[in-house]
């Protein structure tokens, strides 16, 4: 199988009603994508639903990761196939340091992959590493997961991590939001650093600022649940240009109620 | 209501203490409390004529008291069909040699012989009424230092025993130190010379093995001043759909500049009712620290208390409770200023799951003159289930005005985003659950030696094994 993640014909619901009314979009490794759209318009839940969060429900289409749906499968199993999420907003866990933690996932995930564990000492090496990549200092690593986490610092949390559990497939959900100046630029650095072949990158954001650093292949516009553009990097410019309201009137849709 | 048999199964597969060997005893009383039984004990124990008075008298004022009513529920609770003293072997041991065979490698299962080898500096063990085995590092002894069975404490330091012993906690303080005054056997009498510092942790592990038994340990701790020291219990049992009975009274007395601290990790089998006094007199500028980690049991109650007697004593309660179903673990801590310029603090965390009910109840008092008191409780309960339960109680008394008196309670749950998030990473949900509880209880956790944090740990994940689903 080619090593793709193939979204075909998703749509979602929650209790209430459908957010994804059928998000078709192909991601093959090395390849970086980005996707915009207004607020409301589903890319967090598109993200939520690739995860397999509870509180969304498929009704049609598939997630096929280099072959395999992945729709039915718990959220660990997607992790240990080598998805990853980025949240926008990411949850603190009390008492329970970012050592720890990822030490604790990645061994979870070697060892549904037959793996051996990783040694302490290996694995101190493997995250003091990552951390300088990131330039943040090594004692955040003793911090509690999240806990008092300023803005910035939960968001370069989740680039660690994905530093450290090296994914194939990583969705990144607005983690350029309400990092400074400096901050972006090494996060953009960090993604840079682990794009390659070997990985496909899904962006979600609001600015084309970041987009400056990390240049991507694809843009997608999502509006109301649906893909309803897709170009190159070039699209990112004219969506700063126009607005949505201007692209959507362009395709003859109208502009979804303000959110 | 006798526990159902899946349930039974379930437990006996999940505690991982919970087997027995059969029944070891040289001499074991018949079922029931009477004065024959207390006589019976105190004559097999070769007991001063004081201490045989001291027993009746207590066993009168258990009889007369009644159960009290403010807690949970002890009605399952019946006096009459458990046995009060089993005398497991004749003497008690200096050498693991010497302890009988089948219950040495009880206590060899349990990795006690082995810890004391790595990282102790004394340990004591009990199986059902009796230490069969006690020793301290020599280099301590050579300090003066103490570390013998309550029995033999009795024998050996006569005067010294009989100034602590029933000062601390009297037998007219509730029933069950009635109970424990009345039928006590076993436990541990220690005393550490002015000045000396003792590293290492001294341990004493209980074991209860027969059905429908009671245990009723007594141990008296008297730190001179300057001295420093921590002790450390533990606590199984096998598991029987009979109750057993387990009524320990702890007496602390720490001196002027002393600094003790006692760390319990009871891990009863399900059956067990913990019913446990603990108090601490602190002298001047002393420390004393409770370290209550109660994960077993059916029902435990126990509030580990400090009397800050003189300016400076500072007192610490960190409290720690983890109820699974159909346990109820009521406890907290006690902090009773009695002098100006005392400070203590109490921490209590509280898991309950399933049917589990894990509650903190706590008393502060400050009594008038007790000017520039500082207490400080926190107390933050995590529910793991929709049906899990827990309550607080803090009682606060306070006679003085110039006083300091902080409380904050928290109650949150395992929140399915936390769950989640943990497992887009790549735990399964009962690892991401297990981890959401062991950071809960980390700031208790990181008090104990490292030891003990790990056994702790992997007691909690233990408990928490099979349980999502
Ligand atoms: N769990 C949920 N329960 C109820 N409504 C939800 C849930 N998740 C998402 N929604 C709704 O679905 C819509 C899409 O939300 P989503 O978070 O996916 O948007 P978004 O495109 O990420 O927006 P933003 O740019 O503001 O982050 C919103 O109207 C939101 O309120
Ligand atoms: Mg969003």
């Amino acid at each position: 199988m080619s090593e793709v993640l193939e979204i075909r014909n998703l749509h979602a619901r929650t209790e209430e009603r459908e957010i994804l009314k059928g998000v078709n979009l192909t991601i093959r490794k090395g390849e970086v994508h980005a996707l915009m759209g207004p607020n409301g318009a589903g890319k967090s839940t598109l993200a939520y639903v690739l995860m397999g969060h509870p509180a969304y429900e498929v009704t049609e289409g598939e997630v096929l990761l280099n072959g395999t749906n992945i729709l039915e499968l718990d959220p660990e199993e997607r992790a240990h196939l080598g998805l990853f999420l980025a949240f926008q907003y990411p949850v603190a866990v009390p008492g329970v340091t970012i050592a720890n933690f990822l030490r604790a996932a990645l061994n979870a995930k070697r060892k549904a992959r037959g793996e051996d564990e990783i040694s302490v000492f290996e694995f101190r090496k493997l995250l003091m590493e990552k951390l300088r990549m990131l330039k943040m200092d090594p004692s955040f690593a003793g911090r509690y997961v999240n806990d008092g986490f300023s803005g910035g610092e939960k968001k370069r949390a989740e680039i660690l991590q994905m530093a450290v559990l090296d994914p194939e497939f990583a969705i990144l959900d607005e983690t350029d939001s309400g990092l400074d100046i400096d901050a972006l630029r090494i996060v953009a650095q960090g993604i840079n650093a682990l794009r390659g072949p070997e990985r496909g990158f899904l962006i979600i954001t609001h600015y084309k600022r970041i987009l400056d650093h990390v240049r991507p292949d694809f843009v997608h516009v999502l509006v109301d649940g649906r893909v309803v553009r897709s170009g190159g990097p070039e699209l990112a410019d004219e969506l700063e240009a126009k607005g949505y309201e201007e692209i959507l009137r362009e395709l003859g849709l109208a502009t979804p109620a303000a959110v | 209501m006798a526990t159902p048999a899946v349930d039974l199964l379930k437990e006996l597969e999940e505690y991982k203490y919970g087997w027995r060997i059969p029944d070891v005893y040289v001499f074991k009383a018949p079922k029931g409390l009477n004065e024959d039984v207390v006589r019976q004990i105190s004559h097999m124990k070769e007991e001063p004529e004081w201490m045989l008075e001291y027993r009746l008298k207590a066993l009168k004022h258990f009889l007369e008291r009644p159960m009290p009513n403010w807690g949970p529920d002890l009605s399952e609770l019946d006096f009459d069909s458990i046995t009060y003293y089993i005398k497991p072997a004749e003497r008690e041991a200096r050498s693991w040699d010497e302890v009988p065979e089948e219950i040495k490698r009880t206590f060899e299962r349990l990795g006690i012989p082995e810890a004391e080898q790595k990282f102790l500096a004394g340990v004591g063990a009990q199986f059902e009424s009796e230490m069969v085995y006690h020793r301290v590092k020599e280099e301590l002894e050579r300090l003066g230092v103490i570390f013998v069975s309550i029995e033999e404490g009795l024998k050996q330091y006569p005067e010294l025993f009989r100034q602590y012993f029933g000062k601390v906690v009297p037998y007219t303080d509730n029933k069950f130190a009635a109970l424990n005054a009345a039928v006590w056997s076993g436990g541990s009498f220690i005393y550490i010379p002015p000045g000396v510092k003792i590293e290492q942790p001294l341990q004493a592990y209980f074991r209860l093995n027969a059905p429908d038994i009671g245990q009723f340990e007594r141990t008296l701790i008297i730190v001179d001043e300057g001295a420093q020291a921590h002790y450390v219990e533990g606590c199984t049992a096998p598991i029987y759909s009979t109750y057993s009975l387990h009524t320990g009274v702890i007496e602390i007395v720490v001196k002027r500049g002393a600094r003790f601290r006692y760390t319990t990790i009871q891990n009863w089998s399900t059956n067990v009712f913990n019913l446990v006094t603990q108090r601490a007199l602190v002298y001047g500028d002393a420390h004393m620290e409770w370290v209550d980690a109660n994960i077993g049991s059916k029902v435990t109650m126990k509030y580990p208390s400090c009397i800050l007697l003189e300016p400076g004593a500072h007192g610490e309660i960190l409290s720690m409770a983890f109820a699974r179903d159909g346990q109820v673990i009521d406890n907290g801590g006690k902090a009773i200023h009695l002098a100006p310029n005392t400070t203590s603090k109490i921490v209590s965390k509280s898991v309950s799951k399933g049917t589990g009910r894990a509650s903190y109840r706590g008393l502060i008092r400050v009594a008038r003159g007790a000017k520039g008191a500082k207490s400080h409780v926190v107390c933050d309960a995590l529910l793991i289930d929709e049906t899990s339960r827990s309550d607080t109680y803090p009682y606060i008394e306070i006679e003085e005005d110039d006083v300091t008196i902080g409380h904050e309670a928290s109650v949150s749950r395992v929140s399915e985003e936390q769950v989640f998030y943990l497992r887009s990473r790549g735990l399964s949900e009962e690892e991401a659950v297990t981890m959401v509880v062991a950071g809960f209880i980390e700031p208790l956790v990181r008090e104990l030696p490292m030891e003990y944090a790990v056994e702790l740990n992997r007691l909690v994940q233990l408990e928490m094994e099979g349980s999502v689903g």
